[in-house]
């Protein structure tokens, strides 16, 4: 995509600034439908309707809300450390949005097609973690502070098995780029890694359980990270406001909020790349039968979203299902449950490929 | 040429100025009255007591030094993870005995209570009772008064 652009600009600086602003095309609708589908699925999931004024059955009410944020008052209230609490939603969005540049959307567009890949996402989104200990510490309420070293806290720990269980896909595809791990997922469903990836042995039968177990272990810790329920500790609206950006509001807040579900998407994306085939097509591509290979890439970047969307959903159903865990409750599921079982799930992975 | 961390860097600087420039277009259409009461703190209707940037108890100090080291340590292992396999059984034993170690150190600190909420009293055994019982033992026909 980035060559593309540049024979047809003629212009590198222009070009990266381009192809890095194609994720937004993709982030502000998908938060646009997110929050709808968010409300929505609330709203059946409890036997109510959700939102139905604004648009046929409510589908416009997030454009509606976007400008209401947009024309809100701007308030920062008296004793707040003003530069940082400025600076706060940029570092945040920053760190959610850094993460896009390593996932390939399609075989076509990757942001940047470093061979670090994966190890770079875990690094760049503790950015996130800095935004928001600054979010909280500056705002002079206590809820914001309470919210943000519980979310630090939170997202620190959790950092440790979702690293694990990367570490043994690590070990089983032999590479850290993202692009070249969806590659090896090729082709059609049982390719893909939460089956034993491509390669038709022996080993593939054993890995499956394990690669089950995985797949279980990091969408566990992958919510604790996007603070989602039932690990919303850092913004328990009924215990704390609204966490760490109690005193925002306006389109600060709303730079939050699309941090928030950018970081969603993301964590839902990973899922999608290192278990479920990435960008692939689980059952053949359409331009493949029609000979038309310029419909491939679309297609790919219709699968990765629809893989995305679909681990996005399952979120939202979770948090309508479990109820809110206590923070030592946290604490302690991620130090002696799921280390622990990342830990060998890293060991039995490791002695299955050496066979 | 970019290289493709000057692509990073990029998004990095294109995200800022997404930031910036949204902000920028809200300041152009928004109102701005202030009123004494909506720059208050706000804590739930209630006149804001003190300040919040006080001592603050961060239970799982302990927690984040382990953390630590677990990054460190997965810091170390990603390289390992992906060359062991030219190595055979040796290149993995390495990465193994290193696990090994600190899956030990974190016994250990389970053990200790480190991991807990609310940390239990250090359970310090005390020697001189365990000797006197040793010695009291032997003589079950007189049980030991202060027992």
């Amino acid at each position: 995509m980035y060559d593309f652009l540049v024979d047809l600009i003629g212009n590198e600086i222009i070009a990266a600034f381009i192809s890095a602003a194609l994720p937004v095309v993709f982030i502000v609708p998908f938060v646009i439908f997110g929050v709808l589908m968010e409300r929505k699925v609330a709203g059946h999931m409890q036997d109510r309707l959700g939102p139905m004024r604004v648009g046929y059955h409510g589908i416009l009410q997030t454009v509606a809300d976007f400008f209401k944020l947009l024309q809100k008052e701007d308030i920062v209230a008296d004793g707040i450390d003003k530069k940082f609490f400025n600076f706060a939603p940029y570092l945040v969005f920053a760190g959610s949005y850094a993460v896009y540049a390593a996932l390939p959307f399609s075989s076509k567009y990757i942001g940047a097609d470093i061979d670090l890949g994966i190890f770079y996402i875990i690094a760049v989104s503790g950015l996130v973690v800095a935004g928001i200990l600054m979010a909280g510490w500056t705002s002079n309420n206590k809820y914001s502070l309470y919210g943000a070293l519980r979310s630090a806290a939170q997202i620190v720990s959790y950092e440790i098995p979702t690293a694990l269980i990367i570490l043994s896909m690590v070990m089983l595809t032999g590479t850290l780029s993202l692009a070249e791990m969806s590659e090896m997922q090729t082709a059609y469903f049982w390719n893909w890694n939460i089956f034993g990836g491509a390669e038709w042995s022996f080993t593939k039968l054993l890995l499956i359980p394990f690669m089950f177990a995985g797949f279980l272990l990091f969408y566990i810790s992958s919510l604790a990270e996007v603070n989602r329920t039932p690990f919303d500790m850092p913004e328990a609206e009924s215990e704390l406001v609204g966490g760490y950006h109690t005193e925002y509001s306006g389109i600060k807040f709303s730079m939050f909020f699309l941090a928030e579900y950018a970081n969603m998407f993301a964590v839902s994306a990973l899922v999608s790349v290192l278990f479920f085939g990435g960008y692939h097509s689980p059952i053949g591509y359409v331009g493949n039968t029609l000979g038309l290979e310029a419909l491939i890439p679309f297609e790919q970047v219709f699968w990765f979203a629809a893989k995305g969307i679909f681990f996005v959903f399952v979120q939202m159903w979770l948090r309508w299902t479990l109820p809110r865990v206590r923070v030592d409750q946290l604490m302690t599921i991620c130090w002696k449950y799921l280390i622990p079982y990342a830990f060998l799930n890293l060991l039995i992975i490791g002695i299955i490929t050496l066979i | 040429m970019l290289t493709e961390f000057g692509k990073i860097f990029v998004f990095l600087i294109f995200a800022m100025l997404f930031v910036a420039i949204s902000i920028f277009i809200a300041r152009l259409i928004r109102p701005t009255r202030p009123t004494k009461e909506k720059l208050k703190i706000y804590e739930c209707g209630e006149e804001a007591m003190g300040t919040p940037w006080i001592k603050f108890n961060i239970r799982f100090y302990v927690v984040a030094l382990i953390f630590l080291i677990f990054d460190v340590e997965v810091v170390l292992l990603f390289p390992w993870a992906i060359t062991y396999k030219d190595y055979g059984i040796y290149g993995f034993l390495v990465g193994i005995i290193f696990l090994v170690v600190l899956a030990i150190g974190m016994a250990y600190e389970w053990r200790k209570g480190d991991l807990e909420w609310a940390r239990p009293k250090p359970n310090i055994p005390d020697l001189s009772k365990i000797l006197k019982k040793k010695i009291a033992q032997p003589e079950t026909i007189e049980p030991s008064a202060d027992n």
